[in-house]
């Protein structure tokens, strides 16, 4: 008899459709207070300065698609990864995955959930551990979460993994340690270390922004491969606009703690109706000398989020900003099917 | 060497000793950086090209030393110098922009004072009043408001403390200025506006700009020519029009396509097979063989000649030495023989 492979056994079990919901972000606020304790309290009365990260923060993500998160530092895009995965626990709001509110979840639940979501960082030097063997680093989590495997089972397992993200041939990599292989090849080893509890879900948190240029196309193609392979949902984090252009469905531009922007990536890209959408599409940086940048660039830096600016966040650097922008919030609202934007004066922008 | 010429870089060799071997980061390089342009220099992470930056400048320390090579720079040779006339050069004609500035400031001093200070150091006749003068008017220049001088460096955004660096360089009329990835720390709003003043500062000052980054966008965006080093080695070089429009070499053909393009619709990413390669062992030949396309029989057992490809663009390699190439062989051949 053939025995049928992990993977196929898991593929079995999910009946899931996809581009149905898998996750459901809402309102969700993580602030982090700049003093702690019992004296702080009393000197501060109760009020301790925060700096807020995430700032009411909701959106969905579909089953197999590739969600992008895009911002400038300080933006907030890598702690709303973490709220997502409860590797940090929000101030407020809630995220639900696959019908399930993860807030409420006991911690065993919890930890049986980890085993479907996943992520990878950026620096795989700083995520691997240097006195695992690559072997060792991919079947721990299996050994957390599927303890009815055998240890031949796993090796069988962590071998067929590194063959599948392209670790060839997989048994000279099995005993080497992190510090031995490239740095490409690292990242490899880390995906293939989220991949090995066949996750649905997988966050990965600007997963090529340390990789070598002529390598960057090679793993965005595996993350790509991958994701048909295992069947997987991506939450992308990115400061690069240009390459998220190359893999992302969706895309969600945040800007200090909270959304500017949110749509197809052809409409937020092609049709921006966010000034700061607008500035940084332009900022990038063409390889291509015959291009020039035509459109001025805003004033100023992103602002500390301790203080961040009244009214619209933006405002003090738009260039559209009109006297209410000061005062009054502008919502998330949508403009056009699928397309959603925080601007009091979006409909100037759009065609 | 021609007078549009600022610094000519000629076989430069630089070795690191490791526990492991020696390591060659820069391996018989040159490079002609012309008076007033803006001159990208390329690569990978681990390809030579900070420690060439460095070296331009004599600066380098613990294992890493200049083993062969001539430094012309401004029709003087910097390897006849002495290592301690070298502080005279440093900072007054070549100044230097790090990636992050954070490390390149003195935390505890005021910005006014680490230009003040600079002129001093270079200048000691220059009286306090006009030195601070100085410092103001050029701050102003940059775009910084002179009363934010008498703040300390955590006072200033990433993009401001990057004008500072720069304006370190000109308080001193510096002739040429070396950039490693002064915009790497920067988003890509401030690093948009930090380009446009590296190009405006060209423009108004003359100023000779040896910009190092791995970012092939922010080079085609400022630069007048471009030098693409893989493996140590200087792989290609040419004005930015034409290494961009007709790349020679396959590694800069491959890395060009390898790169994002926001502006494009519809393009794959080219996958560059392979590894970059350690240059504690690096591959025999041209060092690019393993990864390329176009590999032939002669690339794995000899080096090709950094040479004239057409007009001013050079490559190393063996697909434009075709029929010199068997000759250029024979002659290595009888030299090792």
């Amino acid at each position: 008899m053939v025995r049928s492979t992990p993977l196929e056994e898991r593929k079995k079990k999910r009946t899931a459709i996809m581009g149905e919901e898998l996750i459901r972000v809402e309102d969700l606020r993580k602030h982090f207070p700049l003093q702690t304790g019992f004296i702080a309290n009393i000197v501060n009365r109760g009020k301790i300065p925060a700096v807020k990260a995430v700032d009411g923060v909701s959106f969905i993500i579909k089953r197999g698609e590739v969600f992008g998160l895009a911002g400038e530092s300080g933006s907030g895009k890598s702690t709303v990864g973490r709220l997502v995965l409860r590797l940090l626990e929000p101030t407020s709001g809630r995220v639900i995955f696959d019908g399930v509110d993860l807030g409420g979840l006991p911690q065993e639940d919890m930890r049986r959930m980890r085993a479907r979501m996943q992520i990878v960082f950026q620096d795989p030097l700083a995520s691997l551990n240097p006195r695992m063997s690559i072997g060792q680093a991919i079947e721990h989590p299996s050994q957390i979460h599927m303890p009815e495997f055998s240890q031949a089972d796993r090796r069988t397992q962590a071998l067929d993994i590194l063959k599948a993200v392209g670790m060839n041939p997989a048994e000279s990599f099995y005993d080497l340690f992190p510090h031995q292989i490239s740095g490409g090849q690292r990242q490899r080893v880390a995906l293939a270390r989220a991949l090995v509890t066949f996750p649905e879900f997988i966050v990965a948190d600007e997963p090529i922004a340390m990789a070598d240029v002529s390598v960057r196309a090679v793993l965005l193609d595996l993350m790509m491969k991958m994701k048909e392979e295992f069947e997987l949902t991506y939450l992308f984090i990115t400061h690069d606009l240009a390459t998220a252009k190359y893999v992302c469905n969706r895309i969600a531009i945040m800007y200090l703690g909270k959304l500017c922007e949110v749509g197809p990536l052809d409409e937020v890209y092609g049709n921006s109706a966010h000034p700061y959408t607008r500035a940084l599409l332009e900022a990038v940086p063409v390889p291509d000398p015959r291009y020039r940048r035509t459109q001025a660039m805003p004033a100023g830096e992103i602002p500390n989020a301790i203080n961040p600016p009244s009214g619209c966040h933006f405002h003090p650097r738009c260039p559209i900003a009109r006297p209410n922008c000061s005062v009054d919030e502008p919502p998330l609202r949508e403009i056009l099917p699928g397309h959603q934007v925080a601007c009091h004066y979006a409909e100037d922008l759009i065609k | 060497m021609t007078d549009d010429i600022l610094y000519s870089v000629r076989n430069l060799t630089v070795e690191y000793k490791t526990r492991a071997g020696v390591v060659r980061a820069v391996d018989n390089v040159s490079l002609d950086i012309r008076r007033g342009e803006i001159l990208g220099l390329v690569g990978e992470s681990g390809c030579g090209k900070s420690t060439l930056g460095k070296a331009l400048m004599r600066l380098h320390d613990g294992p890493a030393s200049i083993t062969g090579g001539e430094l012309w720079f401004d029709g003087r040779n910097l390897m006849d110098l002495s290592l301690r006339e070298m502080p005279d050069i440093r900072g007054a004609e070549i100044g230097m922009v790090f990636q992050d500035p954070m490390t390149s400031l003195n935390p505890i001093q005021r910005i006014m004072d680490h230009l003040t200070e600079t002129i001093h150091a270079h200048e000691p006749e220059t009286s306090d009043s006009s030195a601070r003068a100085r410092a103001e008017e050029l701050v102003e220049r940059l775009g910084i408001r002179h009363e934010r001088l008498k703040e300390y460096p955590h006072q200033m955004s990433g993009g401001m403390r990057q004008r500072v660096m720069i304006s370190l360089a000109l308080a001193l009329r510096a002739k040429l200025v070396i950039a490693d990835e002064p915009t790497t720390s920067l988003d890509v709003i401030v690093e948009a506006k930090f380009l446009d003043l590296l190009k405006e500062l060209q423009k108004e000052f003359g100023l000779t700009i040896l910009l190092i980054t791995h970012n092939i966008g922010v080079v085609a965006e400022v630069a007048d020519r471009v030098a693409v080093m893989y493996a140590a080695k200087m792989a290609e070089v040419g004005t930015v029009g034409s290494v961009f429009g007709d790349p020679k070499h396959p590694y800069t053909q491959g890395l060009l396509r390898s790169v994002p393009n926001i502006k494009l619709d519809g393009a794959d990413l080219y996958k560059m097979g392979g590894q970059p390669p350690s240059l504690l062992h690096p591959p025999s030949g041209c060092r690019f063989h393993p990864r390329c396309p176009f590999v032939m029989d002669i690339c794995s057992e000899h080096e090709p000649i950094f040479s004239p490809v057409v007009g001013d663009q050079l490559a190393a390699c063996w697909l434009y030495q075709g029929h010199g190439a068997n000759k250029v062989v024979e002659n290595q051949e009888k030299s090792n023989g």
